[in-house]
């Protein structure tokens, strides 16, 4: 067994205990906690796809993550209220229903990120970096200034969504839900980075000139790449909004981009388990040092300093080098 | 003789104001290997990156087989059965040795958008990439990872990533740079016995292997064909050797 195997391993009995334990002593905060880790892991798990397998240094997710949060917005804000989205050509009405949310959420994203994608590609480095935020910010002020859905000061929605023979109010059974989504992300991210498509999108990221030399052209593998990636994303988003029973702007912001971002970093870029162990450890200083000082960023800035200059692989590619010998 | 495979007509090139290739003419016939020589920014490089969709000629065309391929994209020539290698390694490091050759082989079946199986159980695709590894003489290193491979290892690996794709015609940038004299002869002796199976436009600096494999040269100086013809005619040609041969020797 490899040792990133056995790391993961770990990783996965400590993010199962933890909720195990928290059950049994009956700590709702705590389950709320792992909920929320799960859910953020799940947006990294998306954004890994992107720029861990492809090398695309979106830092724009935050549009697909704010995209499937205001699509559980809007869509149980019309149902709780019980107006129609719209009455003609034809009739589309709000649904409080998580499954129908869910669909639309990753189409949603995935359809916005096929445009911005097809437009984004055209460039690379930098300029790749600076469209993508820019798409992330035009989002963040139409979310703004668009007074139907709250405006800036966002949606409440008041009864977590439900999903069929499951009390989603339950903290265990919403936990549950969101630890189930995140392992079959997981396994489909596993999947996909070794089959055909995974192959062709990690040597894209190396050599774009080879893949094209080999008669592929790399835009399409990229381009679908950043669709697989933001439709996980904007799942994600949907389950925040519902974790929080809240949608605001911010979710569109692009400290949330930034922040998706960390825990693929602070994970390791392009390991299974990167986002993971990354989310995990946000979670859990934002809940440690958030209770010392409200600027716990701070340190949080100064973990990824360390991590970014002295461990590239983040938690887990150093963890799963450190026992070998590098050549 | 047969009618040539690859065929460049007129093809014009500059680079604002740059002339990199002017009026260049070439062909391809099958079974050939047809060396292009020339000075340092002669203009091989970009002719290779207009023959292979890199770069597009400001005038002129390109012809495969009987089709102009001139308005096609790199990838689209690949695919039409024209492989190149490239004069700097452009192979992904991080992968291991069969991966590359795995995506090569890849690329020539098409479909890469499979997002299950995994690639490396495929036993078509791994049938024909350990096939070019053993070609090649690589098949040891299958698991090694490209970025440990010694710089004579990876030209043999552009070589085999090449072969995966099953060409009609191979365009060789530079495949002997930087090998010693053991690692030449060893291409030397493969890019031989390659001819058969797909005619070569080899762009190549090591004299000696130009020699011993070319059946025809073309000169470019400055972006322009100054000779084409057989060994011995480039040899003898006193444009030549005042161009190119005279400078280096």
């Amino acid at each position: 067994m490899s040792r990133e195997r056995q790391i993961n391993i770990a990783l996965v009995i400590v993010l199962l205990t933890v909720p195990l334990w928290a059950w049994i002593k009956d700590e709702p905060f705590t389950l709320t906690l792992c909920t929320r880790m799960a859910i953020l892991a799940l947006a990294g798990v998306g954004l890994n796809i992107a720029l861990g397998l492809g090398g695309l240094v979106s830092f724009g997710h935050a549009v697909f993550f704010g995209l499937g949060g205001y699509t559980m917005g809007i869509l149980a804000s019309h149902a709780q209220t019980y107006s129609p989205l719209m009455e003609s050509p034809f009739l589309i009405e709000g649904t409080k229903s998580m499954p129908i949310i869910w669909l639309i959420a990753t189409a949603v994203s995935a359809l916005v990120a096929f445009l911005i994608g097809a437009l984004s590609l055209r460039t690379s480095g930098v300029y790749f970096i600076m469209i993508t935020l820019a798409f992330g910010q035009m989002f963040y002020y139409f979310a703004i200034s668009w007074p139907a859905y709250g405006g800036e000061d966002g949606l409440s929605i008041y009864v977590r969504n439900g999903f069929p023979g499951l009390n989603t109010l339950d903290p265990v059974q919403y936990m549950v839900l969101t630890y189930a989504l995140l392992g079959i992300a997981l396994w489909f991210f596993s999947r996909l980075a070794n089959s055909s498509f995974g192959l062709t999108l990690n040597a894209a990221r190396q050599s774009p000139g080879r893949v094209q030399a080999v008669g592929i052209r790399p835009f399409k593998v990229q381009l679908f790449a950043i669709v697989i990636s933001a439709a996980i994303t904007g799942l994600a988003g949907a389950l925040f909004a519902d974790l929080n029973r809240f949608v605001s702007p911010t979710m569109f912001s692009w400290q949330t981009s930034g922040e998706i971002m960390i825990f693929v970093i602070l994970g390791g870029v392009g390991r299974l388990f990167g986002p993971v162990a990354g989310a995990a450890l946000f979670v859990f200083l934002e809940h440690q040092l958030g209770g010392l000082s409200e600027f716990w960023h701070i340190y949080l800035g100064l973990i990824l300093l360390g991590v970014v200059l002295f461990a590239r692989g983040g938690i887990v590619g150093t963890l799963a080098e450190s026992g070998l010998k590098r050549g | 003789m047969d009618k040539a495979i690859l065929q460049v007509k007129d093809v014009c090139k500059s680079f604002a104001g740059l002339r990199a290739s002017y009026n260049i003419s070439l062909e391809l016939y099958p079974g050939e290997i047809h060396a292009l020589i020339g000075p340092n920014g002669a203009g091989k490089s970009t002719l290779i990156k207009q023959i292979s969709g890199e770069l597009r000629a400001d005038s002129g065309s390109v012809y495969f087989g009987n089709k102009n391929i001139s308005g096609l994209s790199a990838a689209k020539r690949a695919h039409l059965g024209l492989a190149r290698t490239f004069q700097i390694s452009s192979l992904a490091m991080e992968d291991t040795v069969l991966q590359n050759v795995m995506l090569g082989a890849l690329g020539s079946r098409g479909n890469v958008f499979r997002f299950f199986g995994p690639v490396l159980h495929d036993k078509e695709l791994l049938d024909r990439a350990n096939d070019a590894l053993a070609r090649v003489g690589l098949d040891q290193q299958a698991a090694v990872c490209t970025a440990e491979l010694s710089h004579g290892q990876r030209r043999q690996l552009e070589v085999a990533v090449a072969l995966t794709l099953q060409p009609k015609a191979f365009v060789m940038d530079e495949p002997m740079a930087g090998l010693g004299g053991s690692g030449s002869r060893q291409l030397t002796s493969l890019l031989d016995k390659l001819r058969e199976e797909a005619p070569i436009l080899l762009v190549e600096h090591d004299m000696d292997a130009v020699f011993a494999l070319a059946d025809r040269i073309s000169v470019l100086v400055y972006g322009e064909v100054i000779a084409t013809g057989s060994v011995d005619e480039i040899r003898g040609n006193l444009e030549v050797q005042r161009a190119y041969l005279g400078e280096e020797q």
